[in-house]
């Protein structure tokens, strides 16, 4: 028994060796940077001879980082609220009824199979019909990665209402409430683990996604982070102390997100995979 | 309850459904339907168009930069695929042992999985191009003193940081099925002297197999889509060398000229992806079941 509780020293030691170099250090690399004058860049590793913040100050200006980080937060935060109530509503509906009505079995598996469309298999004519309704900026941004994300939040919606016993909304219904209301006062407090991962997973995918805004995108006032930098690396050129400084301000939010939350969201994001 | 009251179905019931799923028919599968039928035609984005039958589909068989195109999506996904599921199912195996700062390092190891693969892309961009050639030239190694992402083993570059960022949710998976295995049968099996690699095999991965079947179609599809790590590291080159499915229809679909031709090819890459998520799926399934 003893034996069993013995700390395995040499795998402790080797993976966080692996883990300060592989992982921590090109994150060690982008902050020292981002720090460095270009004059200091000739021991590239050395930490900066003298701490040069205004690195940061012309990447705010450069990329007009307050007007690209709104948007950002525009779109991740809408995004996450709409698609919660709404994809959880549209999940409950068609779970409770999938099994005694032809149009709602029909809903589920209409969902289920649009997970097997890629995003990339589809943005070539989506870009033509989000022009067509005016929907190529953040507010249409926003509005498609709300109903875009119907197929895999049904999906991890289902398994999840499936387990609630149905015994509680005919109790509420027999205490006069309507489906609305049995709906935002029972089942969505009961919702709320998987709805954590659905919000993970929302807030990921918006913040980081790259693809959509590219194509979508193109007046410069409606950006994201992650477009910026793309659209001003031609810009930063060389200029690697601005670029790095720039991308440590697209990191930073969700770096402080993880730091506070990151047991939280390790959770929420595997058991969001595991049950799909 | 009787049996009327159950059929019934209250109107409120639709009120939840039809409004999203209506918007996600103009907004998903009217784009999905009318890119297979533009495939059928010649229309360049803009300007007339005619049907022009099979021939996008056709002439695909003659088109080198669409075989340069599958040929390098399949060779990196494969390669990407099996690289990153050995190496987090090896690190899985390691956050599970006997470690100390359990948390800290799986919290470590988790970290790429947050950051936006276009950043990540040009860190890497750097570090191939002034870190590690600088490197090399001091050490006197000349297959490092080059930047990589410039020659014809710029692939390894980008497959580097593909394996870098996707190990972080391959290994949490991997690491979620480790602990739902009973401790009580390692004790089993060190009596009947299984012990090792043979008891992994024999024991630990028939038991994690639904998390291996996971990761696998998760990982294949994400790597037939890659996309922003290559944007960021290459463009696609050098010359066209690391261009991928999805950047031909972007690139040739929006500026070339090509909207029906990519539209075919996008139809192409959706049967493609589609049919290798089935096959996954019913293979490894029955595999499990085999197992269980």
């Amino acid at each position: 028994m003893k034996e069993k509780e013995k700390t395995n020293w040499l795998l402790t030691i080797l993976l966080s060796v692996i883990a300060v170099f592989v992982i921590l250090g090109p994150l060690y690399i982008t902050v020292v940077i981002a720090l460095k004058s270009p004059s200091d860049m000739e021991h590239i590793l050395a930490l900066p001879t003298s701490l040069h913040f205004e690195n940061f100050s012309m990447a705010w200006k450069l990329t007009d980082y307050p007007r690209k980080f709104l948007n950002t937060f525009f779109i991740t935060s809408i995004n996450l609220v709409f698609t919660i109530l709404t994809n959880s509503m549209a999940a409950y509906a068609i779970i409770r009824n999938k099994d005694k009505s032809r149009f709602f079995n029909l809903m589920y598996y209409y969902f289920i199979s649009a997970m097997f469309i890629p995003f990339n298999v589809i943005m070539l004519p989506l870009v033509k019909q989000a022009s067509a309704f005016h929907l190529d900026n953040i507010y249409g941004i926003t509005l498609i990665y709300i109903i875009f994300g119907l197929p895999m939040n049904t999906f991890l919606y289902s398994g999840y209402i499936k387990s609630l016993p149905v015994a509680l909304e005919e109790a509420a219904k027999i205490d006069g409430a309507d489906t609305f209301q049995t709906f935002w006062s029972i089942i969505f407090p009961l919702l709320k683990p998987m709805s954590a991962t659905v919000a993970i997973l929302s807030f990921m995918w918006t913040w980081n996604d790259f693809l959509m805004p590219l194509v979508l995108l193109s007046d410069a006032s409606q950006q994201t982070l992650q477009l910026a930098q793309y659209v001003f690396k031609g810009q930063f050129s060389t200029q690697y102390n601005l670029a790095f400084a720039s991308y440590l301000m697209v990191l930073l939010p969700v770096l402080a997100v993880y730091v506070f939350c990151q047991k939280w969201i390790i959770a929420g994001v595997t058991s969001g995979s595991v049950k799909a | 309850m009787n049996k009327h009251r159950n059929n019934h179905i209250s109107p409120a019931f639709y009120l939840m459904v039809v409004p999203v799923a209506a918007l996600f028919f103009l907004l998903h599968t009217v784009p999905f339907l009318k890119g297979i039928f533009y495939s059928f035609t010649n229309w360049k984005g803009y300007g007339s168009w005619e049907f022009i039958g099979f021939k996008n589909f056709l002439q695909f068989f003659k088109d080198p930069s669409i075989k340069q195109a599958y040929g390098f999506t399949f060779q990196f996904a494969l390669s990407a695929t099996v690289l990153v599921n050995v190496l987090s199912l090896a690190l899985a195996c390691g956050l599970n042992g006997k470690i100390r700062g359990k948390n800290l390092l799986k919290a470590l190891y988790f970290l790429p999985y947050m950051l936006g693969t276009l950043i990540i892309g040009f860190v890497f961009n750097f570090i191939f191009g002034n870190i590690i050639p600088g490197f090399g030239k001091t050490a006197g190694i000349p297959g490092l003193s080059v930047n990589i992402l410039g020659t014809s083993k710029a692939w390894l570059g980008v497959l580097f940081v593909t394996v870098w960022q996707s190990m972080a949710f391959n290994t949490m998976i991997y690491l979620s099925g480790l602990q739902t295995v009973d401790k009580d049968i390692y004790d089993a099996a060190s009596v009947d002297g299984a012990v090792g690699l043979q008891r992994f095999i024999k024991i630990t991965f028939p038991l994690i197999a639904p998390f291996f079947t996971i990761n696998m179609v998760l990982s294949v599809k994400s790597f037939l889509m890659a996309f922003d790590q290559i944007m960021a590291m290459t463009g696609g080159g050098p010359g066209t060398a690391t261009t991928t499915i999805s950047m031909l229809i972007y690139k040739r679909g929006f500026d070339g000229g090509q909207f029906a031709y990519q539209s075919a090819n996008a139809v192409i890459l959706f049967l493609v992806v589609a049919s290798i998520s089935v096959f996954q799926l019913k293979i490894l399934e029955k595999r499990e079941a085999k197992v269980n």
